[in-house]
């Protein structure tokens, strides 16, 4: 949209692969169709949920039997998100943007082939090329599991409930599923190799698990699914998981209507004829190394978003890179993406908000010695009526003593984290100190004035 | 001889405590004098000030009541299945919300007992420069030294006094909070005087002015079902940003407060059935209407707890015409060892925030060998209407004041949050502007925002601002997706532009 401003004459291939089970959808990408978006619209969901709870205590009164529905969520859901494919496909239509619903590859030099849905192909030729393929969910190499397990490419379109769930993984994306299952009231159990949340504060990481368990989701840790078998088909059917642990030779068994693999996603780079044109990528993980201009080995190919090496995947991030890059290639801007202090939130149900170094990264980038600590539980007032979970939400700021200072990490854990987050996130781009935090008064009262 | 105490605080409320706690850090000798003389319909409360017990805390859980409402509502749409009807029990919230009140009541007295600072539950005033007078409500005296002595006696809300029946049977935020019973069809009267239109309007600009409980009230008040009425003189919000006030207050007739605007009361009575009647002027249609409500509440601004203090005695100024304390930067007033802080003070913000800084650090420079003065510049506050709109910083028309409309930008957005579509919620005032000096650097003089959780979104720009931040600065930093408050680092469509500041698409 951005190189359109400049009269430029842009062409964009979008095309999802159907998912092992089947699943597709429309124009908009990863974020708009299964991930950000429905990620937090259904989290939104089960806060309600605990809304309707907490509502007791503040004088609300209604029956006290309250289900969940996840057929009218889904939908829901669903109907908002293809109005955000229709919107895009508007906004590419306005600004003479030619989009083709189409698979894309390498043919040679200068040289796309896109092949469509009914396989019919058509040559496609080009100045430069911009490649944003982002990724899909892995897999985990075991037998049933592209069979019978879904990821989240399928999760926020199922048609029908869940039920009780086993997630794979630590990650941010089974952590947050996880969450919000159980906060709609399901049978959840996170099964966990080892750490949860590797790359983010760990102690942090930690609160959020515990958290989880107390509200009721179950872990079960250092073991690894090996084999997934169908005991009963249906919507949802029943499935049993073996699974043997990371540290010896036991072996569990386990029952349930649904498996979510969130162990991870791979970058969508192998088949597209990067061969054919020399575009060099990481065997290994499958990611496009660039410059700070965003430039593959080749000069006239460019890369932004989840596949790029090195870099966070995030949409805002992918969105400002891909207009910067655009701006200097078009608009003669010089200005590069930012990456330092990039802000992020993990929307569990202790969300957590941070920007900047962990503890861990900022000890060993600085030295123990050379950074200071700051942090405080809180309760934030909202729930002390509903006598909810009394000192569980948290904040610290990692200061850099070296440098005045300096706020060089922020980790916030509890409601609304993103919205705390997102202005300090402003502050540390304006080099931001502890002497100027301190001197900052704060809104009474609100959690992130702590 | 040698005075009793090194401090003596008259009030314990957020600036009170809080300064009392720092000097006792520094093994001082600390008392606090704390007393609440009863409302006129008989209300009070124990340890902790306006704050604690009849602003902030409680206003903020009565709103959280009123949120889980809509909360309630919403939830429909996600899914939850809900049986009808829905309904609100006063009761229930009230004593909820007054039992926490009181645990916080207990637990200033706790810390004050730990940090060994002596407490009083007496009513003072100043006998001499170093003596306070205290009475308790039996009517027995104590006589109390001390070498520095600290006002921070807050205020309490004004009646209408010319207006017939207004003590008799109106309330104000002092009762709200501990009525037992429900309000029932509650009208709200907000009615800034006249006669102090321009020093007010002045005022207020300059320093930050004051959150404004009573449209925060009614808020409530319409959020948890009852039928609420505001009545206004001239206009809500004085002081505020002109165009978000406007914004704040038509969600609030969309939400479904009622507004009688440019009216004025005459008189209230009591009718045959028990219920208040209401009899009011409309300005511009020149007539008079009466109208019967089970409750009627004022919130005409606030006086200052000056008048039983004996300040005369001790020669401590007031401003003539607020009868607020007169104070220097290091909240000093004209007596040498005589300090206030708080809402108490002259030409400051009535926040909590800002007095609990303010009474620390002048215990810090008391006692600590600080020198550090507070700083009242870019103070973030939060109005916690319906649609919570928060801000920092100058409101446009102050900009333009300050700077003329040539040498300043202002940035602005039309947002949806994504919370709202699924809810199928109007988001028609949910909007943030940005106003920013247009000179080089593009400096941020003040943000605005409207929407859910404004105090949370803006509390980290207000520390931005802090540093000086500046529009580019803001374009750098890259936003947390999905919430509200990254559109503010999205803003880009100026006012001048003329353009459709709607946000669109992801």
């Amino acid at each position: 949209q951005e190189a359109a401003k400049y009269e430029k004459k842009v062409m964009v291939l979008d095309f999802v692969t159907p998912t092992p089970l089947g699943n597709s959808w429309g124009l908009g990408g990863t974020c708009v169709n299964v991930g950000c978006i429905p990620k937090k619209l259904m989290h939104q969901a089960a806060l309600l949920g605990q809304a309707l709870q907490d509502s007791r205590k503040f004088g609300w009164q209604f029956t006290e039997e309250v289900k969940h529905n996840w057929m009218t969520m889904a939908e829901s859901v669903q109907n908002y998100i293809g109005s955000l494919n229709w919107g895009y496909r508007v906004a590419l239509r306005e600004k003479n943007v030619t989009y083709e619903n189409a698979y894309g590859e390498f043919v040679g030099p200068h040289t796309v082939k896109a092949t469509n849905k009914r396989g019919v192909e058509k040559l496609y030729t080009a100045e430069r090329f911009l490649i944003a393929t982002g990724e899909r969910p892995r897999y985990l190499g075991i037998p049933g599991d592209k069979e019978y397990c879904i990821s989240s490419d399928d999760l926020f379109s199922l048609p029908y409930c869940p039920g009780k769930t086993l997630v794979v993984g630590a990650s941010y994306v089974a952590l947050e599923c996880a969450g919000f299952l159980a906060g709609l009231g399901l049978d959840v159990t996170v099964m966990v190799r080892s750490i949860l949340l590797r790359g983010f504060d760990q102690d942090i990481a930690n609160k959020i698990g515990e958290y989880m368990e107390e509200h009721g989701i179950n872990f079960i840790r250092q073991f690894v699914p090996i084999k997934v078998e169908q005991i009963e088909k249906g919507t949802p059917g029943r499935l049993r998981v073996i699974a043997k642990s990371t540290k010896g030779n036991q072996i569990i068994e386990g029952e349930y209507n649904t498996v979510l693999l969130a162990i991870g996603r791979d970058a969508c780079t192998r088949k597209i004829g990067l061969d054919k044109v020399g575009v060099k990528i990481n065997e290994k993980t499958g990611k496009i190394p660039v410059n700070d201009e965003e430039q593959t080995n080749v000069p006239y190919i460019y890369a932004v978003g989840d596949i790029l090496q090195d870099k966070l995947e995030l949409t805002p991030l992918a969105i400002q890179t891909g207009r910067l890059l655009v701006q200097r290639l078009y608009a003669g801007a010089t200005s590069k993406c930012d990456y330092v202090n990039v802000p992020t939130t993990v929307f569990t149900p202790l969300e957590y908000g941070a920007c900047g170094y962990s503890e861990e990264a900022a000890v060993e980038k600085f030295g123990e010695k050379n950074i200071e600590v700051y942090h405080s539980h809180f309760w934030p007032l909202e729930w002390t009526v509903p006598s909810r979970d009394n000192n569980k939400c948290y904040a610290k700021i990692i200061c850099n003593i070296q440098d005045n200072e300096r706020v060089i990490g922020f980790h916030v854990l509890g409601p609304n984290a993103g919205e705390v987050t997102q202005g300090f996130a402003a502050a540390m781009k304006c080099g931001l100190t502890k002497e100027q935090l301190d001197s900052t008064i704060g809104i009474h009262p609100v959690c992130a004035e702590v | 001889g040698k005075n009793e105490y090194d401090l003596l605080i008259i009030g314990g409320g957020s600036g009170g405590l809080a300064c009392a706690k720092e000097a006792a850090k520094f093994g001082r000798k600390v008392a606090v004098l704390d007393y609440v003389e009863p409302s006129p319909q008989g209300t009070k409360w124990g340890l902790g000030g306006t704050c604690v017990n009849v602003g902030c805390i409680p206003k903020k859980l009565m709103h959280q009541a009123a949120l889980l409402g809509s909360a309630i509502k919403d939830a429909q749409h996600y899914g939850w299945n809900i049986a009808q009807p829905v309904h609100h029990t006063w009761s229930v919230m009230a004593q909820a919300v007054q039992n926490y009140v009181k645990s916080l009541n207990w637990g200033h007295r706790v810390q004050l007992q730990d940090k060994k600072v002596k407490y009083f539950n007496m009513k003072g005033s100043f006998s001499d420069p170093h003596t306070i007078r205290g009475l308790t409500k039996a009517g027995e005296e104590t006589i109390v030294t001390a070498e520095n002595i600290v006002i921070a006696t807050g205020g309490r809300p004004k009646y209408p006094m010319h207006i017939a029946g207004a003590l008799e049977y109106g309330i104000t935020s002092d009762d709200l909070f501990w009525l037992k019973e429900s309000p029932g069809k509650t009208p709200l009267v907000y009615y800034p005087f006249i006669l102090h239109l321009y020093e007010i309007i002045v005022y207020i600009s300059l320093t930050g002015s004051s959150p404004d409980v009573s449209l925060e009230c009614a808020g409530f008040l319409t959020g948890i079902g009852l039928e609420t009425t505001v009545m206004i003189r001239s206009i809500p919000l004085r002081g505020f940003d002109q165009q978000m006030a406007s914004l704040v207050t038509e969600h609030m007739e969309s939400y479904g407060t009622k507004f009688l605007k440019r009216c004025f009361p005459t008189k209230v009575e009591k009718s045959e059935s028990n219920r208040l009647q209401v009899t009011w002027k409309n300005t511009d249609l020149r007539t008079e209407v009466t109208d019967s409500f089970d409750t009627v509440m004022w919130a005409v601004g606030r006086a200052p707890d000056t008048e039983t203090l004996n300040l005369e005695t001790v020669g401590v100024k007031t401003n003539s015409e607020t009868g607020k304390i007169i104070v220097d930067a290091s909240e000093a007033t004209s007596v040498p060892h005589i300090y206030a802080v708080g809402d108490i003070t002259e030409g400051r913000p009535e926040l909590t925030p800002t007095a609990i800084a303010a009474g620390k650090l002048l215990a810090q420079r008391l006692f600590g060998q600080s020198s550090e003065l507070m700083d009242y510049d870019n103070v973030p506050t939060t109005v916690f209407t319906p649609l919570e709109y928060g801000c920092v910083g100058l409101s446009e028309e102050a900009a333009v004041q300050c700077y003329g409309s040539d040498n300043i930008e202002v940035y602005h957005a039309y947002y949806k949050p994504l919370e709202f579509t699924v809810a199928e919620r109007d988001a028609a005032q949910c909007y943030m502007k940005m106003v920013c000096l247009r000179e080089r650097d593009q400096r941020i003089l003040g943000l605005h925002f409207i929407g859910p959780n404004a105090g949370e979104v803006i509390q980290g720009f207000a520390l931005g601002i802090k540093c000086g931040a500046t529009y580019p600065q803001l374009m750098k930093t890259i936003g947390i997706h999905p919430t509200c408050a990254e559109e503010i680092t999205k803003l880009h469509i100026t006012k001048g532009s003329g353009l459709d500041a709607t946000v669109t698409g992801c």
